[in-house]
């Protein structure tokens, strides 16, 4: 097997007194999804958020292509090809669609000594994107801010596509979703999985997990119960330990090998 | 938008009139006042000498000093935060130009660039405690105005034993930085334009034959340079779009990568630049610095920008906006002058006009969030 894309080695994370990770390892291969489970307040956003540069971790170490990783800020992250759709979105309601798509990555034409804003370009690529998840915006210019929950949801999806040339993040991106836009999210990952891109999914729903995971990993309680592979672990096992792991002997068997 | 590929016509929107479209643009409420107080003055103080060249020289530039506060006040305020230390800084400014110009005796344009660095500084500083500490803008710069202005009052005191340190005049003679803020240009044009009777001029005295306006004050040029340079930053360059990310939504903005501290300390510091273009042009004017100059500017600066469109809460403005508003501020004050009413009236008409000005703007924001 090839080596692992990144390689978080027990990540911890304290928020004053509160221990939101307690030593978290997960690797992470280029080419694969992996899923992140588990419970509400299980550390699933706090992990994801150490990679992405928002949170620097307390103890531990991330290797990203072999070589220790200390992201300074998200921007950091975003230009090591890592692009993440947080939990809340990071959409400004009162600017357009295309100025959120660019926000932090805006298309330049050089003209002279200055370098300005290319809205034209931005505004066509933001309208392309956003057709191939299946959404037909009113216009490039529209404000976030009157963009319904879902709609909002695939635009920051369709960003992060365009920018994660390397990993990209989904923490709970389908929770806003109708079966269409969910069907095309899942597509989506299957397509940039293909392309080399190491995929790292959240969710709660064990059937969008099921159908693009190669990897599934339960935390819980700021700890992990272990990464199961594909093949190695039935839908209903991964369901109860995701409700915080009642039948937990039973299920560490199938865990235990890989732990 | 005429470029964007084959897209598919909504079937779902009402087709919007251009009038609900124009509504919401920022710039509005600073058209429709510009237009009111025009025509407001055109119909009852047209003869009062306020539309002769020297008449308009006089409101142009009263405008001007607003629009120079006006553009860093907005920019800050777009970018998320206030900064009511402006109006010190003004005060602060001009006196040390003078301390450095005339008591310590440094070229004026020495005096001049080490008063901007410092300036600067104390904006940068500003920024600084702001992103660190994670206060309110407000507060911070709230314990600047009344440090700056301390400092203002207490400096000529002990050097000079006296609040006012004049002789700024002679010290800035034939000195090329002053004169970028002190001369004017395009004086040959209104000499011509006197000779061939486009503009009055002196019918009698040592000057008979000059053009009453005998050119624009580099003052104006400040202010349209910067006009021009924020309108053309904000809404056509990448840190433009940060400018909006950081007062839309600092935290949003920082996970997709905008440098937020940055553009925050930066604009605090465009903002202290701009109360210094202001002192500069002032104590070039005047010959002397005051330590009561530029007293409640900074809430003045304010007001323009929210005529001119701008959200208190930040992310959403105009450039242009806030120079229209700084322009109303300017017509109104010296055509309630020229008209003769007392000035004390001016405040009241400030007020009222903030009040429509902020009910617009929330207004318009439901408009474009969407919400009810
Ligand atoms: N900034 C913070 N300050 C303090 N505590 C925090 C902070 N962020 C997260 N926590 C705590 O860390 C724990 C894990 O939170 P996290 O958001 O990672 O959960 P999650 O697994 O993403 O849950 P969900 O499924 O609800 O999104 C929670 O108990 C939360 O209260
Ligand atoms: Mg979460």
């Amino acid at each position: 097997m090839t080596d692992p894309l990144i390689r978080m080695k027990d990540i911890e994370k304290h928020f004053g007194s509160v221990i939101a990770l307690a030593g978290v390892s997960v690797d992470i291969h280029a080419g694969e999804c992996h899923c992140l489970l588990g419970d509400n307040g299980a550390g699933k956003s706090t992990f994801i958020k150490t990679l992405s540069g928002v949170h620097h971790p307390t103890r531990g170490e991330i290797l990203f292509g072999g070589r220790p990783m200390h992201f300074a800020d998200p921007r950091d992250a975003i230009a090591a090809g890592i692009a993440t759709v947080h939990q809340h979105l990071a959409m400004i309601p009162l600017m357009s669609v295309s100025r959120n798509f660019f926000m932090g990555n805006e298309p330049v034409k050089r003209i002279g000594p200055f370098a300005f804003f290319d809205h034209d370009r931005a505004n066509r690529i933001t309208m392309a994107e956003m057709e191939k998840m299946g959404i037909v915006l009113r216009g490039p210019d529209q404000a976030v801010g009157t963009l319904s929950g879902g709609e909002r949801q695939t635009v920051a999806i369709a960003r992060a596509v365009h920018f994660g040339a390397r990993v990209l993040i989904l923490d709970e991106p389908t929770s806003a979703l109708g079966v269409r836009q969910t069907a095309n999210v899942l597509a989506t990952i299957d397509k940039v999985r293909k392309q080399g891109v190491a995929v790292v999914f959240i969710t709660h729903n064990v059937r969008h997990a099921m159908a693009v995971g190669d990897r599934f990993t339960v935390l819980n309680r700021g700890r992990t119960y272990g990464t199961a592979a594909r093949g190695e672990i039935t839908p209903e096992e991964l369901q109860d330990m995701m409700a915080g792991g009642q039948e937990l002997a039973t299920l560490e068997s199938s865990l235990g090998s890989t732990v | 938008m005429s470029d964007t590929p084959q897209v598919v016509q909504d079937e779902r929107v009402k087709r919007i009139s251009p009038f609900r479209r124009a509504l919401i643009r920022p710039e509005l409420g600073g058209i429709v006042g510009t237009v009111a107080v025009f025509v407001f003055f055109g119909l009852f103080a047209y003869d009062s000498g306020m539309f002769n060249s020297q008449g308009v020289m006089n409101w142009s530039v009263v405008s001007a000093q607003f629009m120079i506060i006006a553009v860093g006040a907005c920019l800050l305020m777009i970018a998320g935060e206030f900064d009511l230390s402006v109006g010190s800084m003004i005060g602060f400014a001009g006196m040390m130009i003078a301390i450095f110009g005339v008591t310590m005796g440094w070229p004026i344009w020495i005096a001049i660039l080490v008063t901007f660095a410092l300036c600067l500084g104390i904006g940068a500083l500003n920024g600084f405690i702001v992103v660190r500490t994670g206060l309110p803008s407000f507060i911070v710069t709230l314990a600047f105005l009344f440090i700056l202005r301390g400092f203002t009052i207490f400096l000529p005191q002990v050097i000079e034993r006296k609040t006012i340190i004049g002789g700024i005049g002679e010290a800035a003679e034939g000195d090329w930085l002053a004169a970028l803020f002190g001369g004017k240009i395009l004086g040959g044009l209104f000499r011509w334009l006197g000779e061939i009777g486009a503009i009055e001029t002196f019918s009698r005295g040592t000057r008979q034959g000059e053009p009453v306006v005998d050119g624009i004050p580099m003052l104006i040029v400040w202010a349209l340079g910067l006009v021009l340079v924020g309108q053309i930053l904000l809404t056509r360059t990448r840190f433009g779009n940060w400018i909006f990310a950081a007062g839309g939504d600092a935290e949003s903005a920082r996970n997709s990568g905008v440098p937020v501290n940055r553009v925050k300390i930066l604009m605090f510091m465009f903002s202290a630049f701009c109360a210094t273009v202001f002192a500069t042009s002032q104590v070039m004017e005047f010959g002397s610095a005051g330590a009561d100059r530029g007293l409640l500017k900074e809430f003045e600066a304010i007001i323009a920008v929210v005529i001119g469109g701008a959200l208190l809460t930040g992310g959403y403005g105009s450039v242009i906006g806030a120079a229209l508003g700084a322009l109303i501020f300017g017509v109104v004050q010296q055509g309630l002058f020229f008209a003769g009413v007392e000035s004390s009236l001016f405040r009241v008409f400030l007020g009222v006009i903030l009040l429509f000005a902020v009910i617009l703007n929330t207004y318009i924001r439901r408009i474009i969030t969407g919400e009810r």
